[in-house]
């Protein structure tokens, strides 16, 4: 049946991480069902960032950890390296977590607060690195080093005696300590303040640079995630409106969704008149019961009775970049037509 | 009707703050959170706090309003509200001003609402209770406030309890409640910071709107320099307890002459700017209050700061416009500044060169 389509998706050699048609329920009271995420389809290249934004429950999180399988979608695929993790064996999957790690929003409380430094960092050693345990000081040390925290300083800490910035960077230590391909940060500069911030997002930013790390990076802020990502993913109620390349999706929204959403941004700028700005009118609708066709029709400014009835398929509207709208700001390139 | 103070409607202004002080007094210690703050808002204006996470925001809104009362706080300076002096006024008097006068909107719609009581009682009862009224009437008044908050079929949501409703939805019951009684001064303490930024630009024009239309003074208190840009009149910025630049705010964005308050806008993250753009970050991390550093507080952190500033506080002076004042020694803009910069460069200063884009990310952390 209708998902949100898949014109946007790359050959599948050329992508390290492809998501099909990703379904995720959960099970609410009274035997009703959580869309959180319904049918939403992507790709990752390897060493590229991957930015996925939308309003607090449109599933942002659920989709970073449906990729690692946390809990298995409930349809649906997830391809890593060719391989489908759908499908694979549970010994499998775990022994693929060392490829794949998560980073989460809150730095103190992710980390067990009666754990020093050290043994925090080393904890995915433990299961998968070296059984010596100076062997694994050693990676412990190298890799506090690579995200600007003193090791011999840090070792026999623990975490409360470090600043938020600083549990951060302890985090993603934990996160980068098995050398994985992918990582997840969801919401990583969310409870940060903006001084510090910016220092993270540099990190990460250098971490890439230097090990060909690729991201998925989970946040609601439309100019971090700007920052941060090649491309962008613009998620709305559990599908997926927009994606394009980042300064595209910025300079040219096609999904009204998108183009209100970055007029509702607060620029640091007096001279913008925010009161002639249009604001997204209505609430958000319930993820028990989304609204048929196009998710977002209850709320748009462009819906015409096609919306109500036909769900809308991504269909490209430039060289990277697809939206999934009957009605987009960006008329959209026939099939065949050349756009280089 | 007429039983407020000042009614007088004059030029005068309505809330006068000079050389404020907040201290707790700690068990290894104390925190002068509050450090010799001095405001002016006038009615109909708008006046926007900003600073990180512990600079002092809170506090100050809480002292203003004189919700500071713990045995442990030792507050001096001067709160003149309307032309009549707070500080030091009993509790009492002060509780009777919350409502007609002053009131406040929190950034947790959950620390003004009950959460086990349907929302329409609530509101009834603030409004029968401040405004003296019969049931069925202040029933009027409350859909009426709904309404005026946009908040859709009011009547029906006067059944709803807070944890059905939207968050959004929950801070517009949060500002129709602070409303209710007609103040003169709303305080908005990060009101939409919880919130998505489709509903933060509707909540802050729903503000924006109740504000013109009752011409009351607010104070918007913000870690978001985004936020006061499109909404303020004036600008306060606030580092370690103090005010480190004020400014009318076109001023403050068009001359910002104040390291920190630079450094402040040129370490967000910008829609307009290109991806993968660097980011100056600020070298290191706030002072902690309990020790805080001699000299100027941004000493530390900052790209210009010579051996006077680590020694001398700098006071906070509007040498060049009046009513644009900064605490600083090197302000942004002059040949000093310049000058300060360039021996900091050359001597390698960590925080210059962070500045400069010169450090690693991982040297960027104090
Ligand atoms: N374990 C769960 N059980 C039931 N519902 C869930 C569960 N996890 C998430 N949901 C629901 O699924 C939807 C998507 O949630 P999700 O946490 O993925 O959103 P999000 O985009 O990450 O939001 P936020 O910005 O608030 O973190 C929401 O409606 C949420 O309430
Ligand atoms: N009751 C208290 N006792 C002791 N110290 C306090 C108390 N309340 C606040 N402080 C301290 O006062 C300083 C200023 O706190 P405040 O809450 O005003 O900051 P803020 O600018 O509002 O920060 P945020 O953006 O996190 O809300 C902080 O260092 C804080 O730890
Ligand atoms: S130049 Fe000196 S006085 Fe000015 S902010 Fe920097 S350290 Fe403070
Ligand atoms: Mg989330
Ligand atoms: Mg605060």
């Amino acid at each position: 049946m209708a998902g949100s389509g898949t014109a946007h998706l790359r050959p599948l050699d050329e992508v390290l991480l492809r998501v099909e048609d990703l379904v995720v329920e959960f099970p609410a009271k009274g035997g009703r069902v959580v869309h959180a995420v319904s049918g939403i389809s992507f790709d990752i290249a390897k060493g590229e960032t991957l930015g996925l934004v939308g309003e607090s429950g449109c599933g942002k999180s659920t989709t970073g950890r449906a990729i690692l399988q946390l809990p298995p979608p409930t349809s649906g695929s997830v391809v890593l390296h060719g391989e489908d993790l759908t499908k694979a064996d549970a010994s499998v999957v775990r022994s693929r977590r060392t490829d794949m790690q998560m980073i989460f929003q809150d730095p103190i409380s992710s980390l067990n607060p009666r754990r020093y430094i050290g043994d925090v960092v080393a904890e995915p050693l433990g299961v998968w690195g070296p059984k010596d345990r100076d062997e694994q000081w050693r990676i412990v040390a190298q890799t506090l080093e690579r995200v600007g925290i003193d090791p011999d300083l840090a070792r026999f800490k623990r975490p409360h005696e470090f600043s938020g910035g600083q549990c951060q960077r302890i985090s993603i230590a934990r996160a980068l300590v098995l050398d994985p391909e992918l990582i997840i940060c969801d919401e990583p500069v969310s409870a940060l303040d903006v001084s510090i911030q910016a220092q993270i997002l540099n990190l990460l930013e250098d971490l890439k640079r230097d090990s060909q790390l690729t991201l998925v990076f989970i946040a609601h802020d439309l100019a971090v995630v700007k920052n941060i990502s090649d491309r962008v993913a613009v998620m709305y109620l559990g599908k997926m409106c927009e994606i394009s390349e980042s300064d595209e999706l910025y300079a040219r929204p096609a999904h009204p969704y998108t183009s209100l959403l970055l007029g509702s941004v607060p620029e640091p700028d007096p001279s913008i008149d925010v009161s002639s700005i249009e604001v997204v009118e209505g609430e958000l609708p319930s993820p028990l019961a989304p609204p048929s066709g196009c998710r977002f029709r209850t709320r748009c400014p462009r819906v015409t009775d096609v919306c109500a009835t036909d769900e809308p398929l991504m269909r490209r509207v430039g060289d990277d970049h697809f939206v999934a709208c009957h009605h987009p700001l960006i008329t959209p390139v026939e099939v065949g037509q050349a756009t280089r | 009707m007429n039983t407020r103070i000042g009614t007088r409607e004059t030029d005068d202004p309505l809330l006068e703050v000079e050389d404020l002080h907040t201290t707790f007094t700690l068990g290894h210690g104390s925190v002068r959170a509050v450090d010799g703050v001095s405001l002016t808002l006038h009615r109909g204006k708008t006046l926007g706090v900003v600073g990180e996470s512990g600079s002092g925001k809170t506090v100050l809104s809480r002292t203003i309003m004189g919700l500071n009362t713990a045995s442990n706080v030792t507050i001096s300076g001067s709160v003149r509200y309307a032309g009549e002096e707070l500080v030091g006024r009993p509790s009492k008097h002060l509780r009777s001003l919350f409502g007609p006068e002053m009131a406040m909107v929190f950034q947790d719609p959950m620390t003004s609402l009950n959460p086990v009581v349907k929302v329409g009682r609530q509101l009834t009862e603030h409004v029968r209770y401040h405004l003296g009224l019969g049931k069925s009437e202040a029933e009027k008044i409350a859909i009426a406030l709904l309404t005026s908050v946009r908040i859709p079929e009011p009547e029906a949501r006067l059944d709803a309890y807070p944890h059905q409703m939207s968050g959004g939805m929950r801070q517009r019951v949060c500002i129709a409640m602070a409303l209710a009684c007609g103040p003169r001064l709303l305080f908005a303490d990060e009101p939409t910071t919880a919130l998505d930024v489709t509903v933060q630009h509707q909540i802050l024009n729903l503000l924006a709107e109740q504000q013109r239309d009752r011409a009351m003074g607010m104070v918007l208190v913000t870690h978001d320099l985004g936020v006061v840009a499109g909404r303020t009149d004036e600008i306060v910025v606030m580092y370690a307890g103090r005010v480190v630049e004020r400014a009318p705010t076109t001023t403050l964005f068009a001359e910002m002459r104040h390291p920190y308050t630079e450094g402040l806008l040129r370490s967000i993250p910008k829609t307009s700017e290109a991806k993968h753009t660097r980011l100056n970050a600020i070298h290191g991390r706030p002072p902690d209050l309990l020790s805080p550093p001699p000299g100027c507080k941004f000493a530390p952190r900052c790209p210009y700061a010579q051996e006077r500033c680590r020694n001398e506080e700098p006071p906070l002076t509007d040498p060049e416009t009046p009513g644009h004042s900064f605490r600083c020694f090197y302000p942004i803009g002059t040949p000093e500044n310049r000058a300060a910069y360039e021996s900091n460069l050359a001597a390698g200063l960590p925080q210059t060169l962070a500045a400069a884009g010169q450090l690693l990310a991982t040297e960027e952390v104090a």
